[in-house]
C-alpha cells in the first residue's frame, strides 16, 4: 500500500524523522517496501507580490520587477510575459537551488537582479510550462514554497502481511504507529449529516451470515462535475490512485483514510429494493471495468429488483455506475464475510482495493462511520443533501476472549517479560486485558481478524516489546549419534570431479516436445501454468538440458565439455506421481584436454563406461538391451546392472540426436538411479591365502558377436576348481584370425587356500575353461 | 721384487685406459684372472726356499691389494662418467605440465548445501527429504494455510492438477517427518523448491533450506541463538550482526524474518518463527507438551552473499567459465 507519509503524520504526533519513522515500523513487522522523497528539489523558493513592474530600459522583452517576499522587496529582471502586477509568484532567492541552476545575483543588461521568478518547469514540477508560476492570492509574502506546495513529503509504500489487513488504511497504519511508539492518535473526523430528504432504499439480505452488516443511504442532487480540494488530490494521487469522477475518488479517498471500500451507484439506474443475495447459475455482470463475467452460485451479489448490479465485495457493474450526468447516487457502506470474499477476485482474474481488504478482513465497527464521513465528503465538495441510512445490522463476528498464560508466553519465547510490560503493550494496542491468576483474559478490537489463539497474543506482545530485546540463546539439547546420512551422495559426486567433470544444476521442466521425443515419454507430467513453453514437462530424464548446457557452451568456444548432475526426475503412472533420484553425466569431445604428451583422440564408450564404472567399488554388469532409450545409439549403449537391479544406461547419443542438436561430434551420456549405490552393508573380510596364485593365458578364437561379458560369467558361473580370476588382456581381429572372428585371450588365476597349487591341478581347471568355451561359445583354441 | 711392484704400476696405466667396464674386466683378467700375472706370480710362491715365500708372498698379496683397489676405483669412475650420461641425456624440462586431466568442480549452490548440511549436522540435526511434485494438502493446507487463505496469493505457485503442485517452499517436509517421527527432533530438509517467477532476482526453481527442531523447552530466543550462530559461522565472520522482524507465515507463530548484515544495510536472508499450534495438530502433537521452531533459508542468497555473485541467473546457465571458479 502507498501513501504520503505527510496524511499519516496528520493523524499521529511524532517529530521521528522518516527514517526512524520506517525503522520501528519495519522492526514493528510493518515491512517499508519502499519510501523516497518526493520527486522535486528545489530550496530557497519563497512566495512572492510583483508589488510594481515596469519595461527594462535596455531590452525590449524583459521588465523589472520589485518583488516583495514579507520582510523586503528584491529587484528582479523577468522576461516572462504573464509577469504583471499583484500578481503572487514563485520567487527562487539568491542561492536558491533549482534542478538545472544555481540562483546567484547577476546584472542583466546593465541592471542588477536579486533572483528569479519561476515557471513550473524551472522547479521541476511540469515538462514544459507557459510563463511563471501564478499562485493563489491568499499566500502570505516570503512562505517557503515547498510548505505551500506541500512537497515536502515521503512516499511510502508497505508491504503488509496477509494477516495485518488492519493497516490496509492510512488511518489504520497510524493507529498501529501510535500504538508501537506510544504516541497520541488523532481520530477520524466525521460528523453525522443531518437528515435533508425522506427517500430511502429498502434493503434485504437474504444470505445474513455472508453479509453481517449493510449500510445504504441516498443522496441527491449531486454535482459530480466539481473538482475535489488540492489536498485530497494530491492525497490520492501520492497514493498513486487515478482520478475518476469527484464521487469515486472520494469513495477511494475514504477507503483509503478508513479502510473501509464503498460503492455509489447511480440511484437512478437501479430498481426498486436492494438484495444481497448469491448469484443464480446463469446469472452475469458487465463490471466496471468493462468486462463481463457469468457468476457461479458461490458469488456474492447486490441486484436490484431486476438485474445483477454488484458484485459484493469485488467491483460495482458498469450500467448503474456513476458518470457526470448523475444527480442521486445511493452510497453503500459493507461488511462481508472474508471466507466469502476470499479468492473470488482471483477467481476471475480480477483484482481490487475492495476485494483485496474485505478478503482479509474489514473493520465491522466501521461501517457507518465511513458512510457518514463519506457523504460528508460528498456534500461538502459536491453538494447534495443525505437520506436517511438503511442498516441492515445481523450477527457480527465475535472476538472471543483469548487467555494468554505468563508461564506459555515465558517458556515459548525463552524470556521473562514483567506483567506490567504486557499490561501496557495490551494497553497500546488498544487490546481489552484483565488479569487472572496465570496471566490475562484478552479481548482483540473489532479490526483485528488475526489474534484468535494464544500465541497470537505472545507475537503482539514480543512484537511490541521488541524482537531485538529476547536474547540469543544457544539450546541446551539432548544429543544422539548420527549416521552420516547425506555424505554418500557427495561421495558419487566427487567420484566424477576428480575425473574431471563439472556439476551443473538444470531446471527440472523442458519442453514437452522434448520430453516425448528424446525422453520418449508419451505421456509427459504438465504444468497447468508453466512460465514459457519451453518449460512445460516435468523432465523424466536429465539427457535434454544436458545437451542444452552443451549447446550453451560451444556456443561459446568450448570443445571439450563434461558434465554431470544429480536431481530427481518424474514419471507418472495413472493419477500417482514418481520421482526417482538420479545421476546423469554427459561427455563430448577428446578424452584428455588439448596437451602435448599423448596423440589427441574423441572419448568413446569405454572411457565412458570407465567413469560410470567410478561411481562404485561394487561390481557393475552392462548389458545390451532391445529396450535401448530413444535417446542412445542401440549399437553403442548398455544398459547398467548392479546387484542384479537395472539401474540406468550409458552410450552414445543417437546419430538423429546428434543431427538435431547440430553437434560436430557424439556426445556420450549416462543416467543411472543412484538408490542401489547407497546402499552400502559391512563387508566381511577373507583371508589372504599364504600360497601364490598360478596364472595360465589362453586365447580364443569365437564369433564376432559373442559378448565377452557371456564368456566370463559363464565361466565364473561353472564353479571351476581353483578359479580365482579371470580377466581378458587382449583382443584381436584381423589377419590370421578368419572373417567374423575374434581372438580373445583371456588370464585366469587361479588358488588353493590350503596349499600350493601343482600344475596339473591348475592344466586340468584350464582344460575345463578350454571344454566350456568350446561347447558354449563355439569356441577354438589359438595356438 | 721390482718386478712386482713394476705390475702395480702398468695395472694401474692398464685400467685408466679402459673406456668400459668389459674392457675392464678384460684387463683385469691380464692380472687376476686364472693366468693372470699376480695369479701365476702365486702359484710360484711353492718354487721359493722357506725363507722367501712369506717376504715375497707378502709382497704379491700386498701388490694384489693394490691392483685391486686400482680397478674397484677405476670401476667406479667408469660406472660414474656413464651415469653421468645417462642423467644428462635423460634429464627432462620438468615445467611442461602433467599429462593430467583436470579436476571438475561441484556447483557452487552444492557446494552451499554441503556447507549448510555440515554446520547443522555438527549441531545433531538430520537430513530429511521429501518430494518436489507435492499435494496442495502438504503444501498449503497442513501448514495452515487453507484454501483461498490470502496467504496462498504470496506463493506464485505451478499447478500440476487440481490436487498437486510444484512445491513452494521446503516446510512441506516438516509435515511429512512430524507423521512419522515423535519429537524431540531436529532436522533440516535442503531442496529445489518453484515459484512462478523468473528475472534477474528471481528464478522459476531455486534451492530453500528448511530447519525444524521441537522438544519440551525450545524457545524463540534459541531460534534466535542457533540461527545467528550458523550465519556467523558460514560467512566466517563472528562480527556479523543478525536481525529478527516482525513478520506473518500462517505455519509459525510467533514469525519473524532474518536480515543480516550487509554492506552497511539489511539483507533478508530468510524466514523463522515458532512452530504454529495448527501444524501441531495436523501431525497430532500436543502443543502444550512440546514447542518447538522452523526456520527457511534461501541457498542462491547464501551462496551469492559468500562468493559476491551479483546475479541469480549464473547459476543455471552452467556456463564453463563460471564453474570453473569453483573448483
Amino acid at each position: 500500500m502507498q501513501f504520503s507519509e505527510n496524511w499519516l503524520r496528520s493523524y499521529v504526533n511524532t517529530s521521528l524523522p522518516s527514517d526512524a519513522l520506517n525503522h520501528i515500523m519495519i522492526m514493528a513487522g510493518l515491512d517499508v517496501d519502499d519510501s523516497y522523497p518526493l520527486g522535486v528539489s528545489f530550496s530557497n523558493v519563497v512566495v512572492g507580490e510583483i508589488v510594481a513592474i515596469k519595461k527594462h530600459p535596455d531590452a525590449d522583452r524583459l521588465q523589472v520587477c520589485d518583488i516583495n517576499i514579507g520582510d523586503q522587496t528584491l529587484q528582479i529582471i523577468c522576461g516572462a510575459t504573464n509577469a504583471r502586477q499583484g500578481i503572487k509568484v514563485a520567487c527562487a532567492l539568491i542561492g536558491a537551488k533549482l534542478p538545472s541552476i544555481v540562483i546567484n545575483q547577476v546584472k542583466v543588461r546593465g541592471l542588477e537582479s536579486f533572483g528569479m521568478l519561476c515557471s513550473l518547469k524551472e522547479l521541476g514540477l511540469a515538462e514544459e510550462a507557459e510563463g511563471i508560476l501564478e499562485l493563489s492570492h491568499d499566500l502570505k509574502n516570503g512562505t517557503d514554497l515547498r510548505a505551500v506546495l506541500d512537497l515536502n513529503d515521503q512516499i511510502t509504500t508497505l508491504k503488509l502481511t496477509p494477516n495485518r489487513s488492519d493497516c490496509l488504511s492510512v488511518w489504520g497504519v497510524a493507529r498501529e504507529l501510535a500504538a508501537i511508539s506510544a504516541c497520541s492518535l488523532t481520530p477520524i473526523s466525521y460528523e453525522v449529516n443531518p437528515i435533508k430528504h425522506s427517500e430511502k432504499k429498502n434493503v434485504v439480505v437474504e444470505d445474513k451470515s455472508a453479509c453481517p452488516r449493510y449500510c445504504g443511504r441516498i443522496i441527491k442532487n449531486v454535482d459530480n462535475k466539481k473538482p475535489l480540494p488540492d489536498w485530497m488530490n494530491k492525497r490520492l494521487e501520492r497514493s498513486n490512485i487515478k482520478s475518476i469522477s469527484p464521487i469515486v475518488d472520494i469513495t477511494n479517498y475514504v477507503l483509503l483514510e478508513i479502510g473501509q471500500p464503498l460503492h455509489a451507484f447511480d440511484n437512478n439506474k437501479i430498481q426498486g429494493d436492494i438484495k444481497v443475495r448469491f448469484a443464480k447459475t446463469e446469472e452475469s455482470i458487465h463490471l466496471l471495468n468493462d468486462t463481463k463475467i457469468k457468476l457461479s452460485k458461490k458469488d456474492l451479489v447486490i441486484t436490484d429488483n431486476t438485474d445483477v448490479i454488484a458484485f459484493a465485495g469485488v467491483m460495482g457493474g458498469l450500467p448503474s455506475s456513476v458518470t457526470d450526468m448523475t444527480q442521486t447516487i445511493f452510497l453503500e457502506s459493507a461488511f462481508f464475510d472474508p471466507i466469502v470474499i476470499a479468492g473470488k477476485a482471483r477467481a476471475y482474474n480480477l483484482s481490487s482495493d475492495s476485494s483485496y481488504r474485505f478478503e482479509r478482513g474489514v473493520d465491522f465497527a466501521n461501517t457507518r462511520l465511513a458512510l457518514e464521513r463519506a457523504t460528508s465528503l460528498i456534500i461538502k465538495y459536491c453538494g447534495g443533501e443525505a437520506g436517511e441510512i438503511t442498516e441492515v445490522l445481523n450477527a457480527l463476528p465475535h472476538r472471543n476472549e483469548i487467555h494468554l498464560r505468563l508461564k506459555k508466553l515465558n517458556t515459548m519465547l525463552g524470556i521473562e517479560i514483567p506483567r506490567q510490560d504486557i499490561e501496557r503493550i495490551f494497553h497500546q494496542l488498544g487490546f481489552k486485558a484483565h488479569k487472572t491468576i496465570e496471566g490475562f483474559k484478552v479481548s482483540p478490537p473489532s479490526y483485528r481478524f488475526d489474534i484468535a489463539i494464544e500465541e497470537d497474543l505472545i507475537e503482539e506482545v514480543v512484537r511490541l516489546y521488541g524482537y531485538d530485546k529476547i536474547p540469543s540463546n544457544h539450546p541446551l539439547s539432548y544429543q544422539t549419534m548420527l549416521q552420516a546420512s547425506g555424505t554418500p551422495k557427495y561421495e558419487l559426486k566427487e567420484a566424477l570431479v576428480s575425473r574431471g567433470f563439472y556439476e551443473v544444476v538444470t531446471y527440472s521442466f523442458i519442453e514437452d516436445e522434448i520430453e516425448k521425443s528424446l525422453h520418449g515419454n508419451a505421456n509427459p507430467i504438465q504444468l497447468q501454468n508453466p512460465i514459457a513453453s519451453q518449460m512445460s514437462a516435468m523432465r523424466s530424464s536429465l539427457w535434454s538440458s544436458h545437451l542444452e548446457v552443451l549447446n550453451y557452451n560451444l556456443n561459446r568456444q568450448v570443445s571439450r565439455l563434461n558434465i554431470f548432475e544429480m536431481a530427481q526426475v518424474f514419471h507418472r503412472e495413472k493419477k500417482d506421481f514418481f520421482e526417482t533420484e538420479v545421476i546423469s553425466g554427459l561427455s563430448y569431445g577428446s578424452f584428455m584436454p588439448e596437451q602435448w604428451a599423448d596423440m589427441e583422440r574423441d572419448i568413446d564408450f569405454y572411457d565412458m563406461k570407465a567413469y560410470v564404472e567410478a561411481l562404485t567399488s561394487k561390481r557393475l554388469m552392462f548389458k545390451r538391451s532391445d529396450k535401448t532409450p530413444v535417446a542412445l545409439h542401440p549399437g553403442q549403449s548398455a544398459e547398467v546392472f548392479l546387484e542384479g537391479h537395472s539401474i540406468g544406461w550409458v552410450g552414445k547419443l543417437h546419430p538423429k540426436w546428434q543431427q538435431h542438436f547440430s553437434l560436430l561430434k557424439a556426445p556420450f551420456i549416462f543416467e543411472l538411479k543412484i538408490e542401489k549405490f547407497l546402499e552400502g552393508k559391512t563387508f566381511q573380510y577373507e583371508e589372504i591365502s599364504k600360497f601364490l596364485p598360478v596364472r595360465r593365458d589362453i586365447a580364443v578364437v569365437v564369433d564376432e558377436t559373442i559378448e565377452v561379458e557371456a564368456i566370463i560369467d559363464s565361466v565364473y558361473k561353472a564353479k571351476i576348481p581353483f578359479l580365482n580370476k579371470i580377466a581378458l588382456f587382449d583382443l584381436y581381429k584381423g589377419k590370421s584370425v578368419a572373417e567374423n572372428k575374434k581372438s580373445v585371450a583371456f588370464l585366469i588365476l587361479m588358488q588353493d587356500t590350503s596349499k600350493t597349487l601343482v600344475d596339473s591341478e591348475a592344466d586340468f581347471s584350464v582344460s575345463k575353461i578350454v571344454e566350456l568355451l568350446e561347447k558354449q561359445f563355439g569356441a577354438t583354441l589359438r595356438n | 721384487m721390482n718386478n712386482l711392484e713394476y705390475t702395480l704400476n702398468e695395472a694401474r696405466e692398464d685400467f685408466d685406459q679402459c673406456k668400459s667396464l668389459t674392457d675392464l674386466d678384460q684387463v683385469k683378467a691380464k692380472y687376476l684372472g686364472k693366468s693372470g700375472v699376480l695369479t701365476e706370480a702365486l702359484k710360484s710362491l711353492g718354487k721359493l726356499s722357506q725363507e722367501d715365500k712369506p717376504k715375497v708372498g707378502a709382497t704379491i698379496n700386498l701388490v694384489k691389494q693394490g691392483v685391486e683397489e686400482a680397478l674397484e676405483k677405476r670401476r667406479e669412475a667408469i660406472l660414474n662418467a656413464s651415469q653421468a650420461i645417462q642423467l644428462e641425456e635423460e634429464s627432462l624440462d620438468v615445467t611442461l605440465p602433467s599429462r593430467k586431466e583436470d579436476r571438475g568442480s561441484l556447483h557452487p549452490v552444492t557446494q552451499t548445501l554441503h556447507r549448510v548440511e555440515s554446520l547443522f549436522y555438527s549441531m545433531g540435526f538430520s537430513v530429511a527429504n521429501g518430494p518436489q511434485i507435492e499435494s496442495d494438502f502438504y503444501n498449503f493446507t497442513a501448514l495452515n494455510i487453507p484454501e483461498l487463505h490470502p496467504a496462498r496469493a504470496m506463493h506464485d505457485t505451478f499447478y500440476i492438477d487440481e490436487s498437486h503442485v510444484l512445491r513452494t517452499h521446503t516446510s512441506p517436509v516438516q509435515i511429512r517427518h512430524l507423521e512419522k517421527n515423535k519429537p524431540p527432533l531436529k532436522i533440516i530438509s535442503p531442496g529445489r523448491v518453484y515459484r512462478v517467477d523468473s528475472d534477474a532476482t528471481h528464478s522459476p526453481m531455486f534451492h530453500q533450506v528448511e530447519g525444524l527442531w521441537v522438544d519440551q523447552q525450545v524457545s524463540f530466543a534459541n531460534l534466535k541463538g542457533i540461527i545467528e550462530n550458523f550465519l556467523q559461522t558460514f560467512f566466517d565472520n563472528n562480527d556479523l550482526k543478525v536481525r529478527f522482524r516482525p513478520s506473518y507465515f500462517p505455519f509459525t507463530e510467533p514469525s519473524a524474518e532474518i536480515d543480516m548484515s550487509w554492506k552497511g544495510g539489511w539483507l533478508e536472508i530468510g524466514g523463522c518463527g515458532m512452530v504454529h499450534p495448527e501444524v501441531f495438530k495436523h501431525v497430532g502433537i500436543d502443543a502444550n507438551q512440546y514447542q518447538g521452531f522452523a526456520f527457511g533459508l534461501g541457498i542462491e542468497r547464501l551462496t551469492m552473499l559468500r562468493y559476491g555473485i551479483q546475479d541469480l541467473r549464473h547459476f543455471f546457465n552452467n556456463d564453463l567459465r563460471f564453474l570453473q571458479q569453483f573448483i
